[in-house]
């Protein structure tokens, strides 16, 4: 196992959201994972599996049911302190998913980007301040003229540049990236990835990177995290979790990724995998450790025939 | 009509739009050829003129759209048999509603909660357009459209007429576009995006849900797509767009096998494989070109690292590779200096070609 501090411990997370009197929505039900500072996690699962949420509930957009997230050695699940607070919102930062919608059209890049400096009172000059928001521009490629420009101006490639940018500044140790490329068109998607791959070799921060996209999720992640309605049905390193799934959500999650490869592509077709008639209630799992840190969520007699 | 007849002739095609910043030539050019039972995928970027060049054919252009040339030859069987061949963009907006639009071409929509009406049950949906089109009464065509539902794998279809499709999942709904589509008997099925807005898993259904009515109804399918895995599941043929022209176009095993355009090798190789294990992904340098200024010469050329002299001052013509396979690019003519695609993608294709065991 690894011997490392962990960055993030999110231990037994559980958020739900009252719509009614008589009816929850239970979005997030015991998910535990571990961030190691300078590595990848990557998250997956479909729409309505609260990957997203539980991005949102880790910075704290939401105010988590049970469970505890510790950040840094800080509890940041429950009430904070201001000294605690501050320092979340100064080393946590998030990359939202539509560059358009996430960047507030009214103001400049410069405002946009400066935001965090200025309320952290991160400068002692203005001088400095234009110093440190040209800096960053040109880290994530864009140049410095790009500053007095406002959002609309920008492509959408370029428009998730601004976004990345806003969240470095504060020199973060975990950015959030919650599909931060699905909205970007193929050739883009690439240049994104190498600059977030690019600026964790520089700074080495970690990221929670969230997203639908199964090959560029085992293309960035050094570990990953399987969701399925709420409950993290298997977790692992890149290799355990592609080479030897375990659990039959993660299988035919795998096997509906398509390949560029017509031959075989043609010849494939996607395991079925229905929740409701596949007898499997995942409220009576415990994890089960496979082997490594390869974790699957499952009755002891559901581990012992998926694993046969 | 027999199996490859030409169903749908696209030459030479031009469309500009009218903005408030000038002219955008959005299209420039496009040959585009279809057959019976056949499927053709066309791939490209946002803005590359992929969705426009399907809506010419189906009539919904914006009205700030100018059609400039070209012609779109549609050829069908009539009433009493004979082959009829005619340009669909010479026909008038209500001819073209009434006689064309759901009869012969059908098309499904990227997001299914857009495109169905939420203050309708879905059975209303999937009758309108048979009573519309077709003489059948009420009663036939509600039975028909259980037999759809049935077609495209929903279960329970009585049950499910009567549902809203806020009370369906992502899935069902883009199950039940695609049953409206199939209600009065196309020939021809358009697909922009069909599954962008869904998941993977639903995804994989949701595509060997179209091939299999495909196969079973005779359809030829158009998809529209920015997915190349999509695309290596589904299509035939494959044409590569780029700034509104097609630059690549070839046998799906052609292209994915044997690609010719460095635009084509920039797509391949953005998309990672599950064995791609590089530091990092190639990706084509700056973003696709603001066709609000012609640009001159090849559009791609500013991005293009294998970019010669020549590109900047004259746009390419196709070079045949195969008769099926031809690229727009100066590097195929027979005096530019020998290149080679990227090392990464080339170990990729060959890993490929093996595994598939492709011998082209």
């Amino acid at each position: 196992m690894d011997k490392r501090e962990p960055l993030l411990v999110v231990d037994k997370l559980v958020q739900h959201f009252p719509v009614s009197r008589n009816y929850t929505v239970k979005a997030v039900n015991g998910v535990s994972f571990n961030i190691y500072p300078g590595e990848t996690y990557g998250l997956v699962g479909e729409s309505g599996s609260g990957k997203t949420t539980i991005g949102r509930s880790i910075i704290r957009l939401y105010d988590p049911t049970s469970g505890t997230i510790t950040f840094d050695g800080d509890v940041i699940s429950g009430g904070m302190d201001n000294n605690t607070r501050n320092k979340l919102r100064r080393d946590m930062q998030m990359i939202f998913q539509d560059p358009m919608a996430s960047l507030n059209p009214r103001k400049k890049v410069e405002s946009i980007i400066g935001e965090g400096l200025d309320i952290h009172h991160r400068f002692s000059s203005e001088a400095e301040r234009n110093e440190m928001i040209s800096a960053m521009l040109k880290k994530v490629g864009l140049s410095s003229e790009h500053a007095a420009r406002y959002p609309h101006q920008f492509s959408g490639g370029q428009r998730q540049r601004v976004g990345i940018a806003r969240a470095l500044i504060m020199n973060p140790k975990l950015i959030i990236a919650d599909e931060c490329i699905s909205a970007l068109d193929v050739s883009i998607q690439a240049q994104v990835v190498n600059l977030m791959k690019d600026i964790q070799e520089d700074t080495g921060c970690a990221y929670l990177f969230i997203a639908h996209d199964l090959s560029m999720v085992k293309y960035i992640s050094d570990r990953i995290g399987v969701l399925h309605l709420g409950y993290m049905v298997e977790t692992g390193t890149t290799e355990e979790i592609f080479n030897n799934p375990i659990h039959p959500y993660t299988k035919s999650l795998l096997s509906a990724i398509p390949q560029p490869n017509p031959v075989l592509e043609k010849q494939r077709t996607s395991i079925t995998y229905d929740y409701k008639s596949s007898g499997i209630d995942y409220a009576s799992g415990t994890e089960h450790l496979v082997d490594g840190s390869h974790m699957v969520l499952a009755t002891d007699d559901e581990f012992a025939a998926w694993t046969k | 009509m027999e199996k490859g007849t030409t169903i749908l002739d696209i030459n030479n095609l031009d469309i500009s739009f009218r903005t408030n910043a000038g002219s955008i030539h959005a299209i420039r050019g496009v040959n585009l050829k279809l057959r019976k039972g056949e499927t053709v995928a066309i791939v490209g970027e946002s803005g590359s003129g992929k969705s426009v060049t399907m809506k010419a054919a189906t009539g919904l252009l914006d009205g700030n759209a100018t059609v400039n040339s070209g012609e779109i030859l549609y050829t069908y069987e009539d009433e009493q048999g004979n082959m009829v061949t005619t340009d669909l963009l010479k026909l008038s907006k209500k001819d073209m509603r009434r006689n064309f639009n759901g009869r012969h071409i059908a098309m499904v929509f990227q997001d299914p909660m857009t495109s169905l009406d939420p203050t309708m049950p879905i059975s209303k949906q999937i009758m309108e357009g048979m009573l519309m089109h077709t003489d059948m009464n009420k009663e036939q065509a509600h039975a028909r459209a259980i037999e759809l539902l049935n077609l495209v794998g929903i279960t329970d279809a009585e049950k499910r007429m009567k549902n809203y499709p806020h009370q369906l999942s992502g899935g069902m709904r883009q199950r039940v576009v695609i049953a409206i589509a199939l209600a009065s008997n196309p020939d021809l099925l358009i697909c922009d995006e069909p599954t962008t807005a869904l998941d993977v898993t639903i995804q994989a259904k949701i595509l060997e849900l179209i091939k299999d009515i495909q196969a079973k109804l005779g359809l030829s399918v158009i998809y529209i797509t920015h997915d190349l895995g999509v695309v290596a599941k589904v299509a035939d043929y494959v044409n590569v767009m780029y700034a509104g022209r097609i630059i690549e176009t070839g046998l799906i095993n052609e292209i994915f096998y044997d690609p010719r355009h460095p635009y084509t090798w920039g797509l391949l190789s953005a998309m990672p494989d599950l064995e791609t294990d590089d530091a990092r992904l190639y990706s084509i340098p700056g973003s696709p070109p603001n066709l609000l200024h012609e640009p001159k010469g090849d559009a791609f050329a500013p991005r293009n690292s294998y970019a010669l002299v020549i590109d900047e001052k004259v746009a390419p013509p196709f070079f045949k590779i195969s008769d099926t396979h031809y690229a727009a690019t100066w590097l195929l003519h027979p005096d530019a200096p020998k290149t080679e695609m990227p090392a990464e993608l080339k170990a990729r294709l060959e890993r490929s070609r093996k595994e598939a065991g492709y011998h082209g």
